[in-house]
């Protein structure tokens, strides 16, 4: 049975979750020709870059107002004025997303009147820029990331004429699973508008010369339009409807919304055809029914050995969903889900389905790695599924990890890896597969000795 | 246009070396919208405190500043692991809008009931400051109440930029130092050795080399220190200092407090090494730990020197940019890069210092680029135009480099090879070469 273990402490040990503003940085990487500048102390800047570099493997330029001491005490508005204007002149962007941290919330800078003031006296009226109220201390970047998807389409979307195109907004996975739901939704025939799509700016290709400002991203014009498409595809179950676009283009321009799990394991990429044929009738190809027939056959090759797993799940909401799902349906039963956000809506929709399963899952939110690594302690986990973080628990206890989501700090590729749709589920599976037997494989001589041979005469083995 | 230097207020703080020397701005502000490399001040007294490895290191602010900084740097412990944890009060609303003071007092007691340490540090974050915690006395009733030291950081980040956070953890060290009984016997060749984090064992080699020598490393701050190790400070004889950037406020209040000379020393390279050594000897005047000395830096070059001079044959005519934290780093780095027999034709830093910039003027050939505070924009346009072919740097630079098709070498806290001592310009040379002369470049062309 399962166990929500609610979340008291005074202190977090080892964040299992990052602040707003890091979250409402990639959004941004992902529109066309945009730049970010985060209104605050220059560090939080650095440090964001800092990470999310590492992880795509890709240059993040952020600008900073660099708000020192006499901006905290007199208002930061120059600060913020100035680094617009040399990120107007170095960048030339098309759009700009201000953001603010912790320190500009805490001394109460209206960053939207800043900036409107700044557009009217540079004579720019018109230009877009989006401003996000992102407190580091307000919640977590999944939260970032996904209130900024809202801003932009709140400040973006206009009426717009009804169109047959599809939206198709989707949360902080890698670009090679975008770009797989792309090709998805074009072998489907379907016209799409996908949003946020950091697909090639945040893993692009080697050319020259180098552009300061990668090629890629959703068109603004695109943007614009999204009020008028035929329906929104929306893989956010976890996002809270004040967070979540998609919910936001229902009840202001009635785009009908279809919010669906990210498209991993066999029921989830499922539902996704499913949902794509009701709005648009189409079939799915049979390219992709081979595809889909090749999942199978993969998932029954390792299910002897996945029966051995289990898996303890941590990270962004959305992904920890997903993933959950995946490892249900395949025998690596989940033993603990965690995430370091307060997410009230994944326990309920774990729910849904783990009930099914003969075993106890714990179920934390607001987590931390201190807590995820007792749980797994206590749960018997014998595989990790999540960011680099989790190396935590195969230092500490021994637990393999399958890395996935973000960050991926301590290995390259983060940003190559695929795990959506039949074909990345596949790659996503045996992935796990792989290092549960190369666990098993490494330990049996040694463990069977240990068992059967070096304690013969001591016990008689229990099992 | 010219977009890489589209930032007018930019221009004082870079200059080409030429015919009339010019003074570099630099120790300022950055400045808005630049996109500076440059951290912060909470950046700055974590990469030095953190190292302190037997210590609570608890940040008092929202998570993301402990997230970011959670064992992400190659500092190695002999002892206690417990500096690579990551504490932080995860400051939400309410205690924004009421106050973290509680919540601190709180974290405080959980976390000493749990590790039993010795010692705390408590870091400021941004908002610390502003909603006015007093961290001061939190800290101080929960050093009465456990009977151990709490100690404050002053590094909330818009008060400064990185070296107002070393100064801070400086603020804080010395504050452990001084609280304890000294006692000192004149002239033992006993040392501090300052502003190493023993990276990937760095402080462990320099101590192995001055052991050679017969000189006793009393305490390094703050590679692979503990508390216990720290109190003894008082107790050297000689101060050496290797970051200048982070570490020399520390040697000058421990000089004025406690009479320890103190010395620059740079163990980046086999000229820097030698002479710190050397120096290091001539100090203790002493006839035995000269001899020994030489006959050490005589082995360990006679050792090294061909290994070197076949890297050298393979990297000669290449050339180097350089974009590090400190002046210091720089300075050295120009060192080794002439002993492979390589250009520097860019230099800069994030923190610098004005006789720093001196030095690198004058040991850079004409032409060379020198910046302070640089930017992305413009390490892509001075790298082009000087036709470097390799950068060396830190995280955020790595992708840039290798996005404009240039070779790249990691000089940053996360490293996991030594590039200290003997051993460590060995290891600059394998991985200068290990880059520059990779095959990949002919497909980049
Ligand atoms: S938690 Fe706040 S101060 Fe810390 S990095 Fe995030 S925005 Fe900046």
């Amino acid at each position: 049975m399962k166990k929500e273990t609610p979340n008291f402490r005074n202190v977090t040990e080892n964040p299992c979750h990052m602040c707003m503003p890091m979250g409402g940085i990639i959004p941004f990487k992902g529109i066309e020709q945009s730049m970010v500048i985060l209104h605050g102390s220059q560090g939080c800047a650095t440090y964001m870059r800092r990470h999310i570099a590492e992880h795509f493997n890709e240059p993040i330029d952020v600008g900073s107002s660099s708000l020192n001491e006499k901006g905290t005490v007199y208002g930061g508005e120059q600060n913020l004025k100035t680094g617009l204007d040399n990120i107007m002149k170095v960048y030339r962007p098309k759009l700009v997303g201000v953001l603010t941290t912790c320190l500009a919330e805490t001394i109460g800078e209206d960053i939207e009147r800043i900036t409107s003031d700044y557009l009217r006296d540079r004579g720019l009226e018109g230009f877009p820029v989006v401003t996000v109220p992102t407190p580091g201390y307000g919640d977590s970047h999944f939260e970032g990331y996904w209130f900024t998807l809202t801003r932009i389409v709140t400040k973006l979307t206009q009426r717009a004429k009804r169109h047959s195109r599809v939206n198709v907004i989707v949360p902080n996975i890698s670009p090679a699973d975008i770009r797989e739901i792309k090709r998805l939704l074009e072998l489907m025939g379907v016209e799409y508008i996908l949003f946020p799509d950091f697909s090639e700016t945040l893993d692009r290709p080697f050319e020259k010369p180098y552009q300061k400002i990668p090629a890629g991203g959703t068109r603004t014009a695109d943007i614009k339009v999204m009020a008028g498409s035929a329906a929104t595809i929306q893989f956010g179950m976890t996002v809270e409807d004040s967070m979540s676009p998609g919910r936001f283009l229902q009840t202001e321009y009635d785009v009908p919304l279809y919010n669906l799990p990210i498209p991993m394991g066999v029921e989830n990429t499922d539902l996704f055809f499913a949902c794509l044929k009701e709005i648009t009738g189409k079939e799915m190809p049979a390219s992709l029914r081979l595809e889909r027939g090749r999942l199978l056959d993969a998932m029954v090759d390792s299910h002897k050995y996945n029966f051995h797993g289990r898996s303890v799940i941590f990270g962004e909401p959305e992904l920890v969903f997903a993933v959950t799902k995946t490892c249900s349906e395949n025998g690596i039963f989940p033993v603990v889900v965690a995430t370091g956000s307060r997410n009230s809506k994944l326990p309920r929709l774990l729910k849904g389905f783990l009930h099914e399963l003969e075993i106890e899952t714990r179920i934390l939110t607001s987590s931390d790695f201190t807590q995820i690594r007792k749980n797994s302690r206590e749960m018997g986990a014998n595989i990790a599924i999540g960011s680099s973080e989790g190396r935590y628990l195969t230092e500490k206890e021994g637990i393999p990890l399958v890395r996935l989501g973000f960050p991926i700090h301590d290995r390259v590729g983060g940003q190559r890896l695929l795990s959506v749709g039949y074909t990345g589920t596949t790659m996503f599976l045996d992935r796990i597969t792989n290092t549960l037997l190369e666990n098993k494989l490494t330990n049996y001589r040694s463990s069977m000795y240990q068992k059967y041979y070096k304690n013969y005469h001591a016990a008689v083995p229990t099992h | 246009m010219d977009t890489g230097l589209a930032i007018r207020e930019r221009l004082d703080s870079i200059a080409v070396k030429g015919k009339q020397k010019k003074q570099i701005k630099c120790d300022t502000d950055s400045i808005a919208g630049c996109v500076s490399q440059r951290a912060c001040v909470y950046c700055g007294a974590r990469v030095v405190l953190n190292p302190v490895t037997d210590a609570i290191h608890l940040v008092h602010g929202p998570i993301g500043c402990a997230s970011y900084t959670w064992d992400i740097r190659g500092s190695l412990s002999s002892g206690s692991e417990l500096y690579r944890n990551s504490f932080s009060t995860d400051l939400q609303e309410e205690d924004v809008i009421f106050g973290g003071e509680k919540k601190l007092a709180r974290a405080i007691d959980d976390l000493v009931g749990k590790y039993k340490p010795r010692l705390v540090f408590v870091y400021a974050t941004c908002i610390v400051g502003v909603i006015g915690d007093d961290l001061e006395a939190v800290c101080k009733a929960a050093a009465q109440k456990h009977n151990i030291e709490v100690i404050p950081v002053e590094s909330s980040g818009f008060i400064g930029n990185k070296a107002a956070g070393y100064r801070a953890a400086c603020d804080a060290l010395f504050r452990l130092i001084n609280s304890g009984e000294t006692e000192k016997k004149k002239n033992d060749p006993k040392i501090n050795y300052l502003g190493d984090f023993n990276l990937a064992a760095e402080a462990w080699i320099i101590k192995n080399y001055l052991y050679e020598m017969g000189i006793e490393v009393n305490v390094t701050f703050t590679g692979d220190s503990d508390y216990m190790a720290l109190k003894k400070a008082p107790e050297a004889s000689l101060n050496i200092v290797q970051c200048a950037g982070s570490m020399h406020y520390l040697a000058r209040k421990m000089k004025d407090r406690f009479g320890i000379p103190f010395m620059n020393v740079s163990f980046l390279g086999i000229e820097d090494t030698s002479d710190s050594l050397r120096k290091i000897a001539a100090f203790f005047n002493n006839d035995e730990i000269t001899r020994r000395a030489e006959a050490l830096i005589d082995k360990e070059i006679r050792r090294i020197e061909p290994l070197i001079r076949g890297y050298r044959k393979k990297l000669q005519g290449k050339k180097a940019a350089v974009y590090v934290g400190g002046g210091f780093k720089a300075i050295s780095l120009i060192k080794q890069f002439k002993e492979l027999g390589i250009d520097v034709v860019m230099v800069g830093t994030q923190t610098g210092r004005r006789e720093e910039y001196e030095v690198i003027h004058d040991l850079v050939n004409e032409g060379t680029v020198v910046l302070d505070d640089a930017n992305p924009s413009e390490l892509e346009r001075f790298m082009l135009e000087k036709g470097a072919h390799l950068l060396v740097g830190g995280v955020k630079e790595r992708p840039l480099a290798y996005k404009l098709g240039l070779a790249f070498i990691d000089h940053n806290h996360d490293r996991k090879h030594p590039l200290s001592g003997f051993v460590g310009a060995v290891n600059f040379a394998e991985e200068v070469y290990s880059t520059v002369c990779s095959p990949v470049w002919r497909f980049i062309g």
